[in-house]
């Protein structure tokens, strides 16, 4: 009975998804983040809230281009009214500015900490908090066992959360869903009118547990992430990065 | 059994408790004033200035002109009806049943009490004597009705105690003021010389009724005492506390935690009952060595949530020391508020900041980490970057205006504006380049300026506008920087603020 075998199989797999954090088509109709073109690259094709993303910037110009790409993704899950808890060691960030991103300021709470131990207990805290939409946290490192603890919370509390590490060493392994890495790209206007456009990031999706990995041109026009046409068809990276998530 | 009632009266209820504060103040001529329609008006005066000839309701500066050397303090309008409260609950150590009488009175009601103090003059005698050598000024009476208590114990003149049934002839001499009435009542029974109660008590009633209305007739009722009054009791709360003594000395955290939920489950039952939630508790052990170990906690909203307050305290019991054990727990709600009772689950949709799960997990995190690592910001109506966004003060605040989305901002703004070395070759024009932290950037785009002139009103040292561009290098990233003041060649000052998505 190989037929019976196959579903069954195909029926764990999908078992393991939903208990990872990935939902299926049958159970949301409606996604909360609509990310276009880049969506083939998730498990189910929909993108995995109640996970754990993480996004490399070392520099601070990719560090604010991360910024602008999480505020967009957190401003799509406030949509339903959620609470989104911005979690930082040493903030930059300029609270007006992610109005831009469809997130009203006052409903972001922020938590200013000194030490990197205190913001992940806290970061495990409020991902454990199921009235929340988003935990964002900036922090320069994180383990894998540190990751591991995370991931467990969300997988109950189904809370999404985004990692921004800012440490500029080479990144470690951790046992987030995803793994991503934004870079500014030079923006453009209309017919050649000069002046700075819309911000445009160059988006790149290094890991993903289950899905493949590619990268995408993207621009945030009109309160929404849009994948530039001319480099759609995801690259694939390399083999060796596939296995790692 | 007839009732019985016992008025005092607290002739100089606030001066008598400056006095008592300030000892010195004993025989200075004071007075109390509070601002009426721009002017210091006297609202009460110390015996030593009414013995100068201070009245209340006189301006302050008239009494200054009387009396040069006299001292005036704040009236703080809730201070009376405070003090009234604490002495009727001081009172109620003599009768089940006090009445506070603003502005300066106490009604007792003093029946079946005073032969527990050998009879109604040694109970007043007592009373009156205890409430003297506290400080307070006071005079009291004890009548079958409030009305004739309280007219005797500010005019009676002859005995305190009017026996039962004699309201009539004690009433008899005393002015009409003595029945609680009101101004123009008074002002006509002057005008018609009716100087004594005595001299209307016994007119017919449609009489009094024509001339004086309803209100001086149920005034007379009740002091004669066929005209029914009540008087609103004082309950004192009992104090927010629950004690565990135990048999054995604790000394291990579990045994603590057991300690803690069971006096918790009490507190909030009892906290439940009453609609109230704590927002400060303070959980204290007594030690067998005499020594006492307290831990407190305190809730963003009042919260009778047994299990979300114990996951506060469970974060603080590593800092109890139990030493050699801890023989008695008490947990006191030093801070109770009345609490919103909770809507059913059904209604919890849209909850956002509201939501219980988002105000116990910032307690949580304060609890940890102090509150002042939480923040949260509304706008403000300021251009300065650094001015436009303001602390909220709680999670219920709204922002009073919408925030801005016209101009751009950037995603990162450094605290601390860094100089940077440009190369600006035109006035008001972007620069063409500009190197920060060392590395060279070429400029392809740039927008601007955007002017913003500094607030003088509320800078004290004063600096320079600032002509904010934003500027795209070549490698497609944004920052937003400044020149500051006016373009002046190579002395133009530039600097970075913040960098943009």
């Amino acid at each position: 009975m190989p037929a019976v075998k196959a579903d069954i199989i195909s029926q764990l797999q999908q078992d393991i998804l939903r208990m990872q954090g990935f939902r299926s088509k049958l159970t949301d109709t409606v996604p909360d983040i609509d990310l276009g073109p880049v969506n083939t690259a998730f498990p189910n094709a929909i993108f995995p809230t109640g996970a754990v993303h993480e996004f490399l910037c070392a520099f601070r110009e990719h560090a604010a281009a991360a910024t602008g790409f999480v505020s967009a993704l957190a401003g799509n899950l406030m949509q339903r009214g959620g609470a989104c808890i911005w979690i930082s060691v040493a903030r930059t960030l300029f609270p007006p500015s992610l109005k831009t991103f469809g997130i009203e300021p006052d409903k972001v709470i922020f938590i200013d900490l000194q030490r990197i131990k205190d913001a992940l207990w806290a970061l495990e805290e409020a991902l454990k908090c199921d009235g929340i939409a988003a935990v964002i946290a900036e922090i320069p490192e994180i383990s894998f066992t540190q990751s591991r603890r995370l991931q467990l919370v969300v997988e109950q509390s189904k809370v999404t959360g985004f990692i921004l590490r800012t440490s500029t060493r080479a990144a470690s392994t951790t046992a987030c869903v995803t793994r991503w890495k934004i870079t500014p790209l030079s923006s453009e206007l209309e017919d050649g009118i000069p002046g700075v456009g819309a911000p445009r990031w160059h988006v790149e999706l290094l890991k993903v547990r289950n899905g493949r990995p590619g990268a995408w041109k993207m621009e945030w026009t009109d309160g929404k992430c849009v994948v530039i046409p001319d480099n759609a068809t995801p690259v694939i990276v390399q083999e060796q990065q596939l296995k790692a998530g | 059994m007839s009732k019985r009632f016992m008025s005092i009266w607290f002739r100089h209820l606030l001066t008598d408790w400056h006095v008592r504060r300030q000892p010195a103040l004993q025989h200075m001529p004071f007075v109390l004033a509070a601002p009426v329609h721009g002017r210091m008006i006297i609202t009460s005066a110390s015996p030593a200035a009414e013995a100068q000839g201070i009245r209340t309701s006189m301006p302050l500066a008239d009494a200054k002109a009387i009396v040069s050397s006299l001292q005036a303090f704040d009236d703080e309008p809730e201070r009376g009806a405070q003090l009234l409260k604490a002495l009727g609950e001081w009172c109620i150590r003599y009768t089940p049943v006090v009445g506070i009488d603003l502005p300066d009175s106490l009604i007792l009601d003093v029946s079946g009490c005073t032969h527990l103090w050998g009879g109604e003059r040694p109970y007043l005698k007592e009373l009156i004597t205890k409430l003297r050598a506290i400080g307070y000024d006071v005079r009291g009476a004890m009548a079958d009705t409030i009305g004739t208590a309280w007219a005797v114990a500010r005019y009676g003149k002859i005995t305190p105690i009017i026996d039962s049934g004699e309201q009539a002839d004690a009433l008899m001499r005393l002015p009409p003021a003595a029945l609680r009435l009101e101004e123009d009542i008074l002002a006509r029974l002057q005008k018609l010389g009716l100087y004594q109660i005595g001299s209307f008590m016994n007119m017919p009633q449609s009489v009094l009724r024509r001339r004086f209305g309803q209100p001086l007739l149920i005034r007379l009722g009740q002091a004669l005492g066929y005209e029914t009054e009540a008087i609103a009791p004082l309950y004192p709360v009992p104090p927010y506390e629950e004690r565990l003594p135990c048999l054995e000395p604790i000394r291990t955290a579990p045994g603590i935690e057991i300690a803690l939920k069971v006096l918790l489950e009490q507190l909030c039952l009892r906290l439940q009952k009453e609609g109230k939630g704590l927002r400060t508790a303070v959980l204290k052990g007594y030690r067998v060595d005499n020594r006492m170990v307290q831990t407190e906690i305190g809730t963003s909203r009042a919260s009778h949530h047994p299990e979300h307050l114990f996951r506060l305290f469970e974060l603080k019991i590593p800092t109890i020391e139990p030493a050699l054990g801890i023989e008695l727990f008490t947990l006191e709600a030093s801070k109770v508020e009345d609490v919103a009772s909770e809507q059913e689950v059904l209604w919890i949709g849209n909850p956002g900041l509201k939501a219980p799960a988002v105000a116990e997990l910032l307690d949580r995190l304060a609890g940890k980490i102090g509150e002042d690592s939480i923040r949260r910001y509304l706008p403000a109506e300021h251009y300065w970057p650094e001015r436009s966004i303001q602390q909220a003060t709680s999670l219920e605040e709204k922002p009073a205006t919408a925030w801005r989305t016209d101009k751009p901002r950037p995603v990162q703004l450094l605290s601390k504006p860094e100089p940077v070395e440009v190369t600006a070759p035109i006035p008001d024009y972007p620069p063409m380049l500009f190197r920060y932290k060392g590395k060279l950037h070429e400029i392809r785009k740039a927008d601007g300026p955007e002017r913003i002139e500094r607030e003088w009103w509320l800078e004290k040292d004063g600096g320079e506008h600032r002509d904010y561009y934003t500027v795209e290098d070549t490698e497609g990233q944004r920052y937003w920087l400044f020149r500051s003041g006016h373009y002046s060649g190579n002395q133009s000052q530039w600097f970075i603020h913040g960098f943009f998505a």
